[in-house]
């Protein structure tokens, strides 16, 4: 098969380069390698890079395709991004937006305000079109090797066969060059929903398929709608069975149809059909360009497991959602939040290889949420009987009015991070009176500390956080050097991290997840708790 | 007792896929008995005669047609 592209890039950001690994007479081993040069790949290539883990990425094109595809991105994203150094630019280049407006027909029925809490250095959510991101990632990949981050990205290598083996894979790639053979110790599948390497290990890939036709149309106008997010739900001007309108960077609004199952794709792509669409909805007087089409089906699916033996899958390739809730690309990322010091800790000795099994574990979690939430938006705005299209209009006719149908209306329950309740590597929580917010899983919540913010001080390594009462500033167990870090016990720290509790003791994971929280500091039960989160136990 | 329409269902989002839930596999006729036996059985549970005219009243506003 030649080495064409599928796609137009909106970024040549990896052009290809001859690698040494080419003209070598044995196959090279490494590390690790990662398939796939998308957000999720890129992400994971960056967070091991910057533990100093030589990485080698490999995609079959030359950079970031065109088309805004992924566009909300959430607080946590931007969270992980900042703990990697490439979130400034995203917040730079993004649409902050708060207010959602629901319509049903031509009737308003329901506005949310996402109302973010203060004292997080990141907003709810921005809006930026996907090969921004990516490229704002690149962009750090570039500044860390640089600063010698072992961290080889290869563009035009696509790996046409891998064997899977015990203790390592072999792959063997095409480039314009011609074949060669890399074998790598581990090898991460980020290489997206279709995944190539997903099929090539014969993997299932079970859930729903739903069947209905979005087309996305990217335009700019200059036109004075609002920073808001507007859903109707049967719209009046009948450009489809829903639609959805959001604004982007670069005066681009992104605008949604739901187009019903049996449709021509390549009629409804025609660009007087698309337009035929736009001017119903926008009215005569408004002038657009388009900017990019395309029209999207979807699946809430998700593969058994996540981890085969040295294989290990992240993002879309190893689960999928429908686009309400924007669950997509902010699940991958969380991925890659929980992969990277795994694979670190077991790469170095610091921990067994069954820790890599709770990245499966977390994350198929994580995918389980994200899942069940995006299928039930899906239900209620594509409902797919005749009784649950009457419930869901008696619900929009109740939210105009009454109070209590507005939680009901779903056009999309929109992400947030992921809790590892009740799994192996927390341990039970020991301040019974502190928030839940904070609970042994959860993700810690951003607070202002001195001209910065909390979240500035966690994460990249295991951390004690002392809330109000003294922690070792520095503490050697399981092959790991804990830094402590000392916090009054005041103002929003103690809304978040102390509730009822007078002082708090916080173990928090490389990923700024809680391991365990104590009423106080006690060393035996902080190295228990290190033991059971690095997978010893 | 006034009737209550401010939101009083902890689990909106579970409480509506269990309701539709109930309906899968069900003909057309089948889901208006369901739901007709439905709404009986929530009105006995609410039992106030005022209460219950009230939500009467209630869906009846909520029709435009």
């Amino acid at each position: 098969m030649p080495l064409d592209d599928r796609y137009q890039l909106a970024f040549k950001l990896y052009p290809y380069a001859r690698s040494t690994d080419q003209d070598a007479v044995e196959p090279v081993r490494h590390p690790v390698v990662i398939m796939g040069g998308g957000p999720i790949g890129v992400a994971t290539a960056l967070d091991l890079g910057l533990q100093g883990i030589p990485v080698v990425l490999l995609d079959d094109h030359e950079g970031v395709g065109q088309g805004s595809r992924a566009i909300c991105f959430a607080k946590r994203t931007l969270e992980i991004a900042h703990r990697y150094g490439c979130a400034q630019p995203m917040l730079d280049k993004g649409v902050v937006w708060n207010l959602g407006k629901v319509f049903h027909d031509d009737r308003q029925v329901y506005e949310f305000n996402l109302l973010p809490e203060v004292g997080h250095r990141f907003p709810a959510f921005i809006n930026l079109q996907q090969p921004y991101f990516e490229r704002f990632v690149v962009e750090r990949v570039r500044e860390a090797q640089a600063a010698g981050a072992p961290i080889d990205l290869r563009g035009k290598n696509r790996v046409d066969a891998v064997d899977v083996r015990d203790d390592h894979v072999i792959l063997d790639i095409t480039t314009p060059d011609g074949p060669y053979r890399i074998e790598a110790d581990w090898l991460i599948g980020c290489d997206g929903a279709s995944s190539p390497l997903r099929k090539m290990m014969g993997l299932d890939f079970e859930g729903r398929v739903f069947e209905d036709n979005f087309l996305i149309a990217d335009i700019t106008m200059k036109a004075d709608f609002p920073t808001e997010r507007w859903f109707w739900f049967e719209p009046h001007f009948k450009s489809g069975d829903s639609a959805l309108l959001h604004k982007q960077p670069d005066g681009v609004w992104r605008i949604d149809f739901q187009l019903g199952w049996d449709i021509d794709r390549k009629e409804e792509l025609k660009e007087e059909n698309v337009r035929r669409r736009l001017d119903a909805m926008l009215g005569p007087d408004v002038e657009y360009e388009l900017v990019w089409t395309s029209i999207y089906t979807f699946q809430c699916r998700r593969m058994k497991r996540f981890r085969h033996g040295r294989v290990i899958f992240a993002g879309d390739a190893a689960h999928q959602v429908s686009p309400f809730g924007a669950r997509g690309a902010n699940s991958g990322i969380q991925d890659v939040d929980n992969l990277g010091w795994k694979l670190g800790l077991v790469l170095n000795g610091t921990a067994p290889d069954s820790l890599l099994d709770t990245y499966d574990l977390e994350r198929r979690h994580g995918a389980d949420e994200n899942i069940l939430n995006s299928s039930r938006s899906t239900d209620f705005i594509t409902p797919k009987s005749k009784i649950s299209h009457v419930f869901r209009n008696a619900v929009l006719d109740l939210a105009e009015h009454q109070a209590f149908a507005r939680p009901l209306v779903n056009s999309g329950r929109l992400s947030v991070p992921c809790v590892y309740d009740d799994l192996p590597l927390n341990t039970a929580d020991a301040l019974t009176d502190g928030p839940a917010r904070t609970r042994p899983g959860a993700p810690c919540p951003d607070t202002p500390m001195g001209q910065g913010f909390l979240l500035d001080h966690l994460g990249g390594e295991f951390m004690l956080l002392g809330v109000g009462v003294d922690v070792p500033e520095r503490l050697e167990a399981e092959g790991l050097a804990l830094h402590g870090l000392k916090v009054p016990a005041e103002g929003d720290m103690r809304d978040r991290y102390l509730g009822d509790a007078a002082n708090a003791v916080y173990l928090v994971r490389p990923d700024q997840h809680v391991a365990a929280r104590w009423p106080v500091y006690d060393t035996a039960m902080v190295r228990a708790a290190l033991r059971r989160a690095i997978g010893k136990d | 007792m006034a009737l209550n329409t401010t939101p009083n269902i902890s689990d909106p989002d579970g409480f509506y896929a269990e309701l539709l839930n109930a309906h899968e596999g069900l003909s057309d006729d089948e889901s208006i008995a369901f739901n007709a036996r439905l709404i009986l059985i929530l009105a006995n549970h609410i039992g106030d005669r005022a209460v219950l005219t009230e939500a009467l009243a209630a869906a009846s506003k909520g029709d435009k047609s």
